[in-house]
């Protein structure tokens, strides 16, 4: 009996720590990636997200305020653009530009789209992206 | 841009303390599991209470860290803004109360459950930095509206 409800009441645990660590590791390896885009959809203009488009590319990062990457997303990014006059960073609050949100698929945050000189998104990091990536993703747009 | 800027509060704690706190909530957490115990949930869903109200850094377990092992720490202060750690002690809070709304209900398979999804959470902060903040805040806004 005493073994039996053991039994019972460890199984949960063993799920949970389980699942956990599999999602965990599948967090840790795809947080921060820049994935290619197909370019497809419309253009976005300097207008919708509030900021001018850099006339090589522009980092659109989306922040909000319960989000800790978010600020080493910034510091990162703003870094990067200041030595590359043809690309830009605009920073977007996610809670307060929710159609926009809901119209490019933002699910987290940080969420920085790569947009190329037209305005269309050839790549998107979700997380915070590392350096070497985003220089490398920047070449890449012509 | 400019709401960001407004919302910006000037409170900055040490990331590692949240962390810290989240390794022990995930030891309490996982005995409570296992051994059904109410005083056990009880306690950490005061912890969460203080954590989501007061803020992280005022919870029995920030207090642990500062007195014993901050001091004993090589690695440097790591900068956090208070809300994203507050934010995930809030959630914490809500499956705590369900938790122990469970037990004393005699629903014990509502407090596995919500118990499971704290512990979850908590061990995912702890062992591989998850931000519940990033993940969820913007899924419950977009639901939501």
């Amino acid at each position: 009996m005493a073994q039996t409800t053991l039994v019972k009441s460890f199984l949960p645990i063993l799920i949970v720590l389980g699942s956990a660590a599999a999602y965990g590791l599948w967090y840790q390896k795809s947080r921060g990636k820049i994935q290619a885009k197909a370019i497809s959809g419309k253009a976005l203009t300097a207008s919708i997200i509030g900021g001018d488009l850099g006339s090589r590319a522009t980092l659109v990062q989306f922040s909000s305020a319960f989000c800790t990457p978010c600020r080493a997303t910034r510091t990162l990014l703003e870094n990067v653009v200041a030595d590359l006059s043809d690309v830009r960073h605009v920073e977007i609050d996610a809670e307060t530009n929710l159609e926009l949100v809901r119209k490019l698929d933002i699910r987290s945050t940080p969420t920085t789209l790569i947009l190329n000189s037209s305005g269309l998104e050839v790549g998107r990091a979700v997380g915070a992206p590392k350096r070497d990536q985003v220089f490398a993703a920047l070449a890449a747009i012509k | 841009m400019t709401t960001l800027e407004k919302n910006q509060t000037p409170v900055v704690i040490d990331a590692r303390g949240p962390r810290f706190s989240a390794a022990i909530t995930v030891f309490v957490l996982a005995t409570a599991l296992v051994t059904q115990s109410l005083p056990l949930i009880t306690f950490q869903l005061v912890v969460f209470l203080i954590g989501a109200t007061k803020g992280p850094q005022f919870t029995p377990y920030a207090f642990l860290f500062k007195s014993l092992i901050k001091p004993r720490l090589k690695s440097e202060f790591v900068p956090e803004d208070v809300r994203p750690p507050r934010f995930a002690q809030a959630v914490g809070l809500i499956f705590a109360t369900i938790a122990v709304a469970g037990l004393l209900s005699g629903a014990t398979i509502v407090f596995t459950v919500a118990t499971g999804f704290a512990l979850a959470a908590a061990f995912l902060n702890a062992a591989f930095n998850y931000c519940l903040g990033c993940e969820v805040y913007l899924l419950l806004l977009r639901a939501r509206r």
